[in-house]
């Protein structure tokens, strides 16, 4: 997988523009139940002064953009601390349906997000409130990130129906209204035309509004992401399409299923900016996404960013990933992305090892709690089958 | 006789056919270098090489496209879909392309394809991939659809599906994989339009295909053991259907309860009860029952998987009313 490491950042393509301050502080409330501190998210304002004449028109090679080091230290402590505890919140939630999987607590298919948390975390720190979400089944993170209760997620992954989608969904398909998550979806790619579809209804109702959707590698060999990719295109969709190539999908590396390996120059087909990003680094996942979002919002429609990213963990819990190396997986882990944050926040002085050991502690606890909550829930009671499958409260079931 | 799971079965029916016709290839997502996402095709790339045992992107039309074409062209592809739920990205070139090449082209070109792979629930998976699409594929003229229930039909019936001419619909389970069951070592096949009498019987016909089989069996065990003597007809296929081994049984028994796990629109189980009421209607002493999936996307929560899904009790009470007792 050597060759999906990013290369310096220096291909981007039609990228252009640089990230501009986004709005502020969209406190998101998480579904009314038992939210936690890293929904109370901030939105981080990058210090690094704007250059005007940055901001070139989609379709301008952004080479200068591109260029810049991984601008660490450039943003403000209060966002360092919320990428610090959003990450870290995803790592041991994970960790834990890791764990209670191996229990027979959760069942069905489940699938880890451990090593991604930097393409969640930079994104809705780069986007704002009203801006909708969708992703494919590998889908805990995504809500977490924007403040979705941790106790509503892990109630789904046990079937029970305090769970976001009543136990109707599972680990699969979690969704949350309330943070704008339009769910996690299992067929591979069907979430890219609908993401489209979403980023059209905001077009057309004028909400200044836009949707990031992502996939993972092996989504992007599917018919509908290009159907999609066009007309999004065509139509100057405000939709990032995010792609998290993790390597693999199942037991299959990139390089074994195209002669097109380097993800982003996809959307070159279709004119479409598009560019790497190093998304073991969070600070490139926020600009790059900032960079998307003001194309977006400035009526030049889609991006296409690929997050060169890792999963530590198998496919989903049954898979042993025999098909990659030990080394290949310790490198990866060499450079984690939370890690980073955390050396980060260390060196600027901005916390110390102790605070930063009393966050891990709160939310230890915070996931502690989700999995108590979990455990005494019920599940849905039979009466629930027909409820939720129409709109329509009286439509006649054949029943026999 | 020797036992084998029904995934070496079916590797083996594979393995057998492209010993004996070199026309014959495997293609599907992860089933070579991962050995298949649920073993069936395990061993199958170093034996017969990546030129026969061809992994591919997630691209199921795509490569069911390149199937349909490269059977209309003269080979003998087995496509496999990691499960019939992803097949739904790929119909078209299913009902469009391979159903229609032989009658569209008036008899110049024939499409001798297998899709194959597993289908209906397989535990707590939720909506998106808990679905049986036997009826859809039945529905379609110039299909064939064959659902086996055991290791020994599931060779059998293989065998003949990659030898047929035309196109034809495999489906299998995720629940059935791990099934042991006796197979013999020499080489045998089974038709592809005959339904089979499991356990014969003369107080009521039950009728299933697929793993609902095993539902359909231990109904009559039960019922066995209150006197009642169920007849169990597994269809094997269901495009075609055996009627005239269904119409036999009937004319027998006097009634008839079906077990399928699909939703009850426009189903199999519709189906056999149309034909059953056409061709026996002065032998039914009772209206046919079914036990079907409820009419609603299969959740993931276990309470509500219980309440959905067909089951021996549910079989059994279908059974009981049309018997008139208590
Ligand atoms: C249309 C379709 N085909 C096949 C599958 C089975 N499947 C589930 S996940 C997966 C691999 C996807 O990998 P990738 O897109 O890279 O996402 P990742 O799991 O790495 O996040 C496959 C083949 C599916 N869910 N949908
Ligand atoms: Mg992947």
């Amino acid at each position: 997988m050597a060759d999906t490491k990013v290369k310096a950042a220096s291909k981007a393509s039609n990228s252009a523009g640089k990230a501009k301050p986004t709005p502020k502080n969209s406190t998101s409330k998480s579904n009314g139940k038992a939210a936690v501190s890293a929904a109370e998210r901030q939105q981080p304002e990058p210090v690094e002064a704007v250059q005007p004449g940055a901001e070139k028109a989609a379709g301008a090679k952004a080479s200068k953009t591109a260029q810049q080091p991984a601008s660490k230290g450039s943003f403000p402590k209060e966002t360092y601390m919320t990428w610090f505890e959003s990450m870290l919140l995803m790592r041991r939630f994970e960790e834990k349906a890791g764990q209670l999987y191996g229990q027979q607590k959760i069942k069905g298919f489940c699938h880890l997000y451990i090593g991604q948390e930097a393409c969640v975390a930079g994104a809705v720190s780069a986007l704002r409130q009203g801006d909708k979400y969708i992703t494919a089944y590998r889908d805990h993170a995504h809500p977490l990130g924007l403040g979705t209760s941790p106790n509503a997620i892990m109630a789904e992954l046990f079937a029970k129906q305090t769970g976001c989608s009543k136990g109707k969904g599972g680990s699969m398909h979690i969704f949350d209204k309330s943070v704008n998550f339009i769910g996690g979806h299992g067929i591979v790619g069907g979430q890219v035309p609908l993401g489209a579809g979403i980023a059209f209804a905001e077009k057309y109702n004028k909400t200044g509004n836009l949707c990031i959707c992502y996939m993972g590698d092996g989504a992007v060999r599917q018919g509908a992401l290009h159907e999609a990719f066009n007309m999004a295109m065509l139509w100057k969709l405000p939709v990032i399409f995010v792609v998290e190539n993790n390597g693999y999908a199942m037991g299959t590396s990139v390089q074994r299923t195209s002669n097109v390996t380097e993800l982003y120059t996809i959307g070159e087909a279709y004119d479409m900016p598009s560019e790497p990003v190093d998304a073991m680094h969070v600070e490139e996942v926020h600009n790059a996404v900032a960079r998307a979002a003001e194309r977006a919002r400035a009526g030049e429609g889609p991006s296409f960013l690929e997050f060169k990213t890792y999963r530590y963990k198998g496919h989903s819990m049954s898979d042993p990933a025999k098909y990659r190396t030990k080394e290949e997986v310790e490198e990866y882990r060499m450079r984690d992305s939370i890690e980073n944050v955390r050396h980060t926040i260390l060196t600027q002085g901005m916390a110390t090892e102790d605070e930063l050991n009393a966050i891990d502690e709160k939310l230890k606890a915070v996931v502690a709690e989700s999995v108590e909550f979990a455990e005494q829930s019920p599940y849905p009671p039979a009466e629930e089958l027909y409820r939720d499958v129409y709109v329509q409260e009286d439509y006649p079931f054949i029943r026999e | 006789m020797r036992t084998i799971q029904f995934r070496e079965a079916l590797r083996e029916a594979m393995s057998e056919e492209m010993r004996r016709d070199p026309s014959v290839f495997l293609m599907g997502e992860e089933v070579a270098e991962y050995n298949g996402a649920y073993k069936v095709s395990q061993g199958m790339l170093d034996e017969f090489g990546a030129e026969r045992v061809i992994d591919t992107p997630i691209a199921e039309l795509g490569f069911a496209g390149i199937g349909v074409g490269a059977a209309t062209n003269g080979l003998r592809p087995i496509i496999e879909f990691m499960t019939f739920n992803f097949s739904l990205v790929a119909i078209d070139q299913v009902i469009n392309a391979a159903a229609k090449m032989y009658s569209m082209s008036g008899g110049q070109y024939s499409c001798p394809i297998v899709f194959r792979g597993p289908t209906g629930n397989a535990g707590m998976l939720s909506s998106q991939h808990s679905q049986n699409f036997e009826n859809w594929y039945a529905n379609t003229p110039g299909l064939k659809v064959v659902v086996p229930s055991t290791p020994y039909d599931a060779k059998g019936l293989l065998k003949s599906a990659i030898r047929d001419p035309d196109p034809v619909i495999f489906m299998e389970s995720e629940l059935m994989y791990g099934d042991k069951g006796e197979v013999p070592e020499e080489e045998y096949t089974l038709p592809l339009d005959k339904a089979n009498v499991v356990r014969e019987g003369k107080s009521v016909t039950i009728v299933s295909f697929g793993k609902m089989m095993k539902v359909a069996l231990a109904a009559a065990d039960e019922l066995a053991k209150e006197g009642i003597e169920a007849e169990v007809i597994d269809l094997r296929s269901v495009r075609p259907i055996d009627y005239a081994t269904l119409v036999e049984s009937v004319k027998k028994t006097n009634r008839m309860v079906v077990v399928e796990e699909a939703w009850p629109l426009a189903s199999i189980s519709s189906e056999l009860a149309y034909n059953v009421q056409r061709y026996a209607f002065d032998y039914l002493d009772a209206p046919v029952h079914r036990i079907t999936n409820a009419d609603v996307p299969l959740p993931y929560a276990p309470t509500l998987i219980e309440a959905a899904l067909p089951n021996v009790a549910r079989t059994v009470k279908a059974v009981k009313e049309v018997l008139y007792r208590k």
